[in-house]
């Protein structure tokens, strides 16, 4: 635990009057709630038994009874606990992937005066100007035969360029006399970007993998465009799927609205899924949390 | 990220002796960074194939393509698609939508992280401060899906404020599903969503600020309310001018999930942006070519806005520097 300071007020600084610390107070109050109450109302709500949600007559706000059914119906196999599985998969694999692509490459445009740094790094920068379109890249995709595969998920966006170029310059800052030494000792690039610089650069990718790890967990926009078998859904379609939507969840319970209908998924089912798909961004967050302070992010946004 | 200037970034390296001949300093160049080279060449092929090619693949766009003759065999329609374009009312009624939203949010969503900064940079226990920084800044973490899903949770017409409403024998409204509210409900969204993670540049620019400015113009009996007009806001001219710029070089995107989401709940009247007209046109109905002809007016426009944009950077650029 590190120990906070409380600033004190300057001497000039009049104090303020008791309005103006009531106003301040309820402004941070209401700021906070607005981002913490819809969070809290969802997740009390898929652990609260049917009773209560049905005396609320909806989204339940006090604690009134513990259940986990909700979760035990959707984890015990079934659409959203193969969904589960896939988004999962794809931010493993989808950031181990990108993150070793970015590394390296960043690496490798990093030293100065290196054989065409200037027009791979032209060819980098670029891709911030202009974008290629979506029906373009949508018929590149599926001429790849890429439709319907995971590939597609990963491939396209594999690498930001925004991350390479931030990795790049930090990579830069790295005092030339220490890889320089390296090489006279005979190691490998590899070796050095391995040895020397990555222990230099944890702080800076770890955020770069985790701000990778967020955006397959959430992405939406490539499996919405790539995937048409509902078999292969990430979490995020599934969330659009059975709770905004609030299509009729295969192999769930529930009341059926109508008779003979596959039963409309309970309350407690469809924030049990709004739950599961946020648990691991804020179980994640955190660890980027706690690298704003170190000022990491900042000093690479300004690179 | 301004290209230029990392283009000519100035290296600290040793200058590699200049060789008596060019092309044998060129080879042993080449020799000695093959392994920087092979260490580039994934991500330079993956941005290549996934990026340049489809650049390419945009002349489509003067061609009546059909996905069973291939690119290469589609044959060649000049402007006619562009033409469609200027007549199609659905085209104009989707590029007036984009403007008004990113017109609204100018107004309504802009200053709120300005706000949000100098409320946070005011508090002055470090420690509710981080906490409430804590806060603010996750949902800019969320995807899109699951923001709208916690605002149909919370003002739907199941939600909790209807469902409070008619606890207490209320008339419930409608805010989902409502087209007149439609603008208001995306940029309420969007503040909710990144208003909090806007803060970071503003507050960076906070802290920079000398505070031997603050007591001098306390002693000169300027008030609270005054030292942030002259002492503050200045400071953040620069950073504000600056993301202003790059807002409107950015006019013609305002995100595609987000209004994606919500079409079927307002109407593609109301909802339909530049982003989802080219998906539907293209990707549902099939006009491929015609498709990818807005998507390209879409992406030259937004390129003609980033550049002008960049221009006029430049010229406040020259104020930016007065404010130091």
């Amino acid at each position: 635990m590190t120990v906070v300071a409380v600033r004190r007020r300057p001497l000039w600084d009049e104090e303020p009057t008791l309005f103006g610390r009531a106003a301040k107070g309820v402004v941070v109050a209401v700021v906070v709630l607005a981002v913490l109450f819809p969070l809290y109302v969802v997740i009390l709500t898929s652990v609260s038994p049917q009773a209560a949600i049905t005396k609320a007559g909806g989204l339940v706000m006090v604690p009134d009874g513990f259940s986990l059914a909700a979760y035990a119906e959707l984890l015990s196999g079934g659409v959203v606990s193969r969904a589960v599985l896939v988004s999962t998969g794809i931010a493993v694999f989808g950031t181990l992937f990108s993150t070793v692509l970015t590394l390296l490459a960043a690496y490798g445009l990093s030293r100065p005066r290196s054989f065409a740094h200037r027009p791979l790094l032209f060819v980098v920068l670029l891709t911030f100007l202009f974008g290629p379109g979506m029906i373009p890249t949508y018929l590149l995709v599926s001429s790849l035969g890429l439709i319907d595969t995971y590939a597609a998920l990963v491939l396209p966006g594999a690498v930001a360029a925004f991350n390479l170029v931030v990795l790049r310059s930090f990579f830069m800052n790295i005092p030339q006399d220490l890889v320089d030494s390296a090489r006279i000792d005979g190691a490998s690039e590899f070796g050095i970007l391995t040895r020397i610089v990555l222990p230099l650069s944890k702080a800076v990718t770890a955020v770069i993998a985790l701000f990778y790890a967020v955006g397959y967990w959430n992405a939406f926009f490539n499996a919405f465009l790539y995937l048409n078998t509902p078999d292969k859904w990430p979490i995020q379609l599934v969330l659009r799927q059975y709770v905004l939507q609030g299509q009729p969840i295969p192999g769930t319970g529930g009341e059926s609205v109508i008779e003979g209908a596959a039963p409309l998924p309970t309350l407690a089912v469809k924030m049990a899924v709004v739950v599961i798909a946020v648990v691991p961004v804020l179980f994640v967050y955190p660890f980027v949390q706690k690298h704003f302070t170190k000022g990491v992010i900042l000093g690479a946004i300004k690179g | 990220m301004p290209a230029a200037d990392l283009l000519t970034r100035p290296s600290t390296a040793v200058e590699t002796p200049v060789a008596p001949r060019r092309e044998k300093a060129w080879r042993r160049r080449l020799r000695r960074d093959w392994p920087l080279l092979a260490m580039v060449a994934p991500a330079i092929v993956l941005y290549l194939v996934f990026h340049y090619v489809p650049l390419l693949g945009n002349v489509i766009a003067f061609q009546n393509y059909s996905p069973y003759t291939g690119i290469l065999a589609s044959p060649f329609t000049g402007l006619y698609n562009f033409e469609r374009i200027f007549t199609d009312p659905g085209f104009w009624q989707a590029a007036l939508n984009t403007v008004t939203i990113t017109l609204f949010q100018l107004v309504f969503y802009f200053p709120i992280p300005i706000m949000l900064a100098l409320l946070l940079n005011s508090l002055l226990s470090a420690r509710l401060r981080m906490f409430v920084q804590s806060v603010v800044y996750l949902p800019h973490f969320f995807s899109w899906v699951l923001v709208i899903t916690l605002f149909q949770q919370m003002f739907g017409g199941t939600g909790a404020i209807n469902t409070f409403l008619r606890e207490h024998g209320a008339q419930t409204v409608d805010i989902m599903n409502n087209p007149d509210l439609f603008l208001g409900l995306v940029t309420l969204q969007s503040v909710w969503k990144d208003a909090g993670w806007g803060t970071i540049i503003f507050l960076a620019a906070l802290s920079t600020v000398d505070t031997s400015l603050y007591e001098a113009a306390a002693v000169d009996g300027a008030g609270r309310w005054r030292r942030l007009w002259h002492v503050t806001l200045p400071a953040l001219v620069p950073v504000i001018v600056l993301l202003l710029i790059m807002r409107l070089g950015d006019a013609l995107s305002v995100g595609f999930e987000q209004f994606l989401l919500q079409r079927d709940a307002v109407g593609a009247n109301t909802a339909e942006v530049l982003d989802t007209y080219v998906y539907f046109t293209g990707v549902v109905n099939n006009d491929w070519s015609y498709a990818a002809a807005a998507g390209l007016v879409k992406g030259v426009v937004g390129l003609l806005l980033v550049l002008g944009a960049n221009k006029l950077a430049h010229v406040f650029g020259q104020q930016g520097v007065y404010q130091k």
